[in-house]
């Protein structure tokens, strides 16, 4: 029985990482936009490999 | 067969074909190359015809302000080393193809690092290397490629927009991490009938719990004590002040029985009201991103002016210009200062400052106002005040529009102090009782009853049918500011309406021909005539007889005479079209009365008749007038133009209504008062910059726009066009909100009856408490759903 206490404080911490994922998400503005990225799916990946290799070029 | 340009989409013949493609205008055809050639062609297979219509907006001086560098550091939001920031409102971005563009732009410019779009916004945010492209090439080549970004003077949105959504998602999300973990640890403690076997475990769970609900008392209610002790400092008894006496009462409750070990206290529905409430409060904070609320004549005025110095044209930023500096306005530009007119004539457009409909000519050594479009060609100007100072700026220094607009004060509060009257009776009556009969019990069940009895639910009703009110008028294109707005129309009595925008569609004039029929020759030679002048009256006319006839026939002889009218020679006519004082100069006398704008027409030295320029008033202003005057508002119409249209207006509004026309800026800024003084409540429905006064005195101010990104002034709801013909039923919805929150409240004090008679009798087990909550919580929720479905009907069967 008293394997529940450490179950439930895994299960608190995992829980906790998700938490910390989300409010991490926030700060980082990816609650800004929710409709934009949706737009972005229906692009061709082709066209963001180039863009990245653009952006790494000017490096 | 008629074809649509492969670019925008508009009807053309073939004569423009590159690549087996057809284009409406050799502007199409430029950016098709360029997207050709730098391989974005993608952009239009993401959707057909995604351009926009390039014909003539594309002017390569517009932006030489943007080489100015204050103006520069006025725009770029972030510098550093060779990399820059700038973000610009698109008004264009309009679907998929769009945003695909302006996020390939850096294939078309390598000086362009990475440009990211807000598709609700309309924004989009550019990250460029200044070395390799400047910021005015920036905005030229989105210009070129169909979105010109709107740039003005009021500062950029981007400083303005708040960043307090972020800790409103922290708060809800750290509340619903704990109470869904709280929850989730409580059940052994209902499940397990209070037996002791649990033992140490039973422990373990009920200090997890203590601790988990820390944060939620802490930081996540934090706002409800803050605003309560805010409250309370002010003498007045708001909605969070009962809020925050029951979480701090239940919490202390629960700390006390897990303490002393008397119970498993009420920590999962503490943190669970907190979380649904922190839900409702981001429910009903719906804005709308692509609209500003706020503004005022900078959003109006551009950023910087062409000025003549030393014979050179500079550009100027607007802040910048002095009396006496001399400015070069070009056809279509706008007066940014109040002037003296330097050339020798000039035709000036104040529709959206004075409401006036028509154009009018200004003499050599007149005065212009800041707000006019010049119509005709380029003038120049002698600044005669500085900008600030401006006859419409000054609108904004008024002494009356120095007060609050409409305090935040929901009309629920009035509500919540009887409830926290009651509240508190029932709490006593409770002690008084159980200090008779059984002492014990006096703390249990006063406690109890502030638990239950939760506000709470008072308050998700009403944040979430003001959500749910919020989005459905915004879906009937009808979008509020804010909750308030919605508690500000329920009290309307007195609404006065604006006409020039407001009641009569900007877009459409109509022109009515009144005299003597012409033969199909006269109305062509009219029709080449008119086509070849900048006047907006002349234009119409060409317009109108672009249906009659086809075709343009060589003209003679043209003479345009400023503020008078045109004469010129085609064919065999002799043709003369202008002001009757025009035509009795030239020795035609008009025997035809004539009232308002009107162009009349002679050929030969004959009179022939007039033109006259009707305003096209926008469908169903009648019936909505019938229907608000029968809900029994009291309606007003103030219009800046002439009392040419009073009796058109008396037929179509009503003659119980008080019409009253030449009116200022100042002068509606000041009827508003004026009904405000007799204890009126007002609306203002107008557009324009000669509404701004107007429309932030009343008491809720709705400005009409038949194009959202054009300028709106500062209102507290933004309608569109063609909703003006429901706009009763717009504000029938809005005052159903209240009716809402009753109906919702009345029946959770159903729940809160049985909940009271657990608590008074001192029998609230945690777990009831834990299951009333969540059931009175979401039932709230879908009521109101479900009621402000219900209610849309009437302003759903309309779009």
């Amino acid at each position: 029985m008293g394997v529940i206490v450490l179950l439930i404080i895994v299960s608190v911490v995992v829980a906790g990482g998700f938490l910390i994922a989300f409010l991490w998400s926030v700060k980082t503005g990816q609650m800004e936009d929710d409709y934009t990225p949706s737009v972005r799916i229906l692009f061709d990946t082709e066209v963001k490999l180039t863009a990245n290799r653009a952006i790494k070029k000017k490096k | 067969m008629p074809q649509h340009c492969y670019h925008c989409g508009v009807d053309c013949d073939d004569s423009i074909l590159w690549n087996d493609k057809v284009f409406c205008c050799s502007g199409c055809k430029l950016v098709y190359q360029l997207l050709d050639e730098n391989g974005l062609c993608q952009y239009y297979d993401l959707t057909d015809m995604p351009g926009m219509t390039a014909k003539g907006h594309f002017v390569s001086d517009k932006y030489n302000y943007l080489d100015n560098e204050a103006i520069q550091e006025q725009l770029i939001q972030f510098k550093q080393g060779d990399q820059a920031h700038v973000v610009f409102y698109l008004p264009q971005i309009h679907c998929v193809s769009c945003v695909w563009l302006l996020e390939n732009l850096h294939k078309i410019n390598p000086g362009i690092i990475q440009s990211q779009t807000h598709f609700e916004k309309k924004e989009i945010k550019v990250v460029y290397q200044p070395s390799l492209i400047t910021l005015k090439e920036l905005v030229q080549l989105l210009a070129f490629v169909g979105y010109a970004p709107v740039i003005h003077l009021g500062g950029n949105d981007w400083l303005k927009k708040k960043k307090v959504n972020k800790k409103q998602l922290f708060k809800i999300g750290i509340a619903g991490f704990c109470f869904s973990n709280i929850m989730m640890l409580s059940f052994p403690e209902y499940l397990s009938n209070n037996a002791v076997e649990l033992g140490n475990l039973r422990v373990f769970f009920i200090y997890i719990n203590l601790l988990l609900s820390l944060p939620v008392l802490i930081y996540s209610a934090s706002d409800f004590f803050i605003s309560a002790y805010t409250g309370l400092r002010q003498k007045w008894l708001n909605i969070d002040a009962p809020i925050a006496l029951a979480i701090a009462v239940t919490f202390s409750r629960s700390v006390y029985e897990i303490v002393t070990q008397t119970g498993a206290g009420y920590l999962d529905s503490m943190s669970g009201i907190v979380f649904f409430m922190l839900i409702g409060r981001w429910f009903q904070d719906k804005s709308y991103d692509s609209f500003a609320f706020d503004r005022d004549y900078t959003s109006f005025f551009p950023l910087g002016v062409t000025v003549i110095q030393d014979g050179n044209e500079i550009n100027k930023p607007l802040a910048e210009l002095t009396k006496g500096e001399r400015l070069l306005i070009k056809s279509e530009e706008m007066i940014p200062a109040d002037s003296l007119l330097i050339s020798n004539g000039a035709l000036v457009d104040y529709s959206f400052v004075s409401g006036e409909n028509a154009p009018i000519e200004v003499m050599k050594g007149a005065l212009v106002y800041a707000g006019g479009i010049q119509k005709g060609r380029a003038i120049q100007l002698e600044v005669v005040k500085p900008v600030g100072q401006s006859y419409i700026t000054e609108l904004w220094n008024s002494p009356l529009l120095k007060s609050e607009k409409n305090a935040e004060k929901s009309f629920v509060h009035p509500w919540s102090q009887y409830f926290t009257i009651i509240l508190f009776a029932i709490a006593i009556s409770s002690g008084i009782y159980w200090s008779i009969y059984d002492t014990s019990k006096i703390m249990p069940a006063v406690t109890a009853v502030l638990i239950v009895a939760c506000p709470c639910s008072l308050l998700l009703t009403v944040t979430f049918t003001y959500g749910n009110v919020l989005r459905w008028l915004g879906k009937s294109k009808f979008y509020c500011k804010n909750a308030s707005v919605i508690e500000a129309i329920d009290k309307i009595d007195t609404i006065v309406f604006d006409k020039t925008g407001t009641l009569t569609n900007h877009a459409e004039t109509q022109l009515a021909y009144d005299g003597v029929p012409l033969s199909n020759n006269e109305m062509l030679a009219i029709k080449s005539i008119t086509k070849e002048s900048l006047h907006p009256l002349s234009q119409l006319i060409a317009q109108y007889y672009f249906s009659k006839v086809d075709g343009v026939v060589e003209v003679n002889k043209i003479e345009n005479f400023i503020g008078k009218g045109t004469k010129a020679n085609c064919g065999d006519f002799e043709v003369l079209i202008g002001s009757a004082s025009f035509l009795a100069s030239n020795h035609v006398y008009a025997n035809q009365q004539k009232e308002g704008s009107v162009v009349c027409l002679a050929i030969n030295n004959q009179f022939k008749g007039l033109y006259k320029v009707n305003h096209t008033y926008r469908k169903g202003i009648s019936t909505v007038a019938d229907h608000l005057k029968n809900s029994g508002f009291q309606l007003h119409l103030l219009s800046g133009d002439h009392p040419t249209e009073k009796n058109n207006l008396i037929q179509i509004l009503g003659a119980d209504v008080t019409l009253l026309f030449e009116q200022s800026p100042e002068d509606k800024l000041n009827y508003i008062q004026q009904l405000q003084s007799q204890g009126r409540k007002v609306m203002m429905v107008g557009d324009g910059l000669n509404d701004a006064g107007a429309l932030q005195k009343s008491n809720v101010g709705i400005a009409v726009t038949d194009q959202s990104h054009l300028f709106t002034p500062a209102s507290d709801a933004i309608l569109a066009g063609e909703q003006m013909s429901v706009l009763d039923e717009l504000i029938n919805y809005a005052k159903k909100a209240k009716l809402i929150i009753i109906l919702i409240f009345s029946l959770s004090i159903i729940y809160n009856i049985v909940g009271m008679y657990f608590a008074t009798s001192a029998q609230l087990s945690p777990m009831v408490a834990a299951i009333l909550m969540p059931i009175s919580s979401i039932s709230i929720v879908a009521l109101s759903a479900l009621l402000s479905f219900l209610f849309s009907s009437t302003i759903r069967s309309k779009n």
